[in-house]
């Protein structure tokens, strides 16, 4: 534990400020005009429904990959391998 | 070299603990953690993993149709890849494995024994909150309970776990939305390829 020079008991709002900081500029919504500065209160209301979107979007993503798995029964076992040199060819 | 896991004195076993303690101690995790999820390097190792997990789903279920809880088995196993992929450095990733192995009740009786302790930290916790106005403080609490693991984290770690993870659940939804079109582009295609 001997790295740590701030055991964070009392987190500095500057500190807190510039983590705020490096989550705005994560989010797609609030980024279109990145010299505003939109209030914590925003970033983190901004950042609960971008996770809670994120969610909802894999979750979608799950239900159709599983549908789809149920679908293609025989083949998906063997096409593993077309699949990983398709992924690798992609990116 | 000697088992870095030893809390020894020697300052080149220091070094490359600090080096190790680094990935979790990191004020300015932003850089390295979304470069680590954004690269392509990153995507298709969970790509592929999670491929072989849904395969082994597929192999699990094939005497039951899974179609309609099979969205939560699928939801499940691309968490469970995901939290696998972070490689243990972050709390949202160890709270999704540790619920997977079902410790969930054991960490109930934990948290139980936790909170009567700490009755004694919370006027520091109510000092602290007097400086964030309760609207802030109401969005804090509904942002830790969507980063998972983090419900009583403190806010500086809450707002560095968030930033991994928004960027990890995005390469998850990237590599999801290749799989499913790469599964549903052209099925018959799949099969003629195949014929090999």
């Amino acid at each position: 534990m001997s790295g740590r020079t701030t055991r964070a008991s009392q987190p500095t709002e500057d500190e807190i400020k510039e983590l705020i900081l490096k989550l705005q500029a994560l989010l797609p919504q609030l980024n279109h005009r990145p010299n505003t500065k939109a209030s914590a209160s925003t970033i983190l209301e901004e950042t609960c429904s971008y996770i809670k979107r994120l969610h909802k979007e894999v979750g979608d993503l799950s239900q159709r990959l599983s549908q789809l798995l149920h679908d293609s029964a025989e083949f998906v076992e063997v096409d593993e391998e077309l699949i990983t040199r398709l992924l690798s060819n992609i990116n | 070299m000697a088992a870095s896991f030893v809390s020894n004195p020697d300052p080149c076993l220091d070094s490359s603990r600090k080096k190790r303690r680094k990935v979790e101690d990191d004020r300015n995790p932003a850089s390295t953690t979304q470069a680590r999820w954004r690269s392509d390097k990153e995507q298709r190792i969970y790509s592929t993993k999670l491929v072989e997990a849904l395969r082994k789903v597929r192999q699990g279920s094939s005497s039951s149709p899974v179609a309609v809880s099979g969205g939560k088995i699928v939801k499940e196993a691309a968490d469970r890849v995901l939290a696998v992929a972070a490689k243990g450095t972050t709390r949202w990733s160890r709270a999704i494995l540790r619920s997977r192995l079902r410790l969930s009740k054991r960490l109930q009786k934990c948290r139980k024994a936790r909170v009567t302790g700490d009755s004694r930290c919370k006027r520091a916790d109510v000092r602290r909150e007097r400086r964030r106005t309760p609207a802030v403080q109401k969005k804090v609490k509904v942002l830790s309970q969507l980063v998972p693991g983090c419900r009583k984290a403190p806010l500086p770690n809450l707002l560095e776990e968030t930033t991994d993870y928004i960027a990890a659940l995005e390469m998850q939804v990237r590599a999801m939305t290749v799989l499913t079109e790469l599964l549903s582009g052209a099925p018959a295609a799949n099969r003629l390829n195949f014929t090999s």
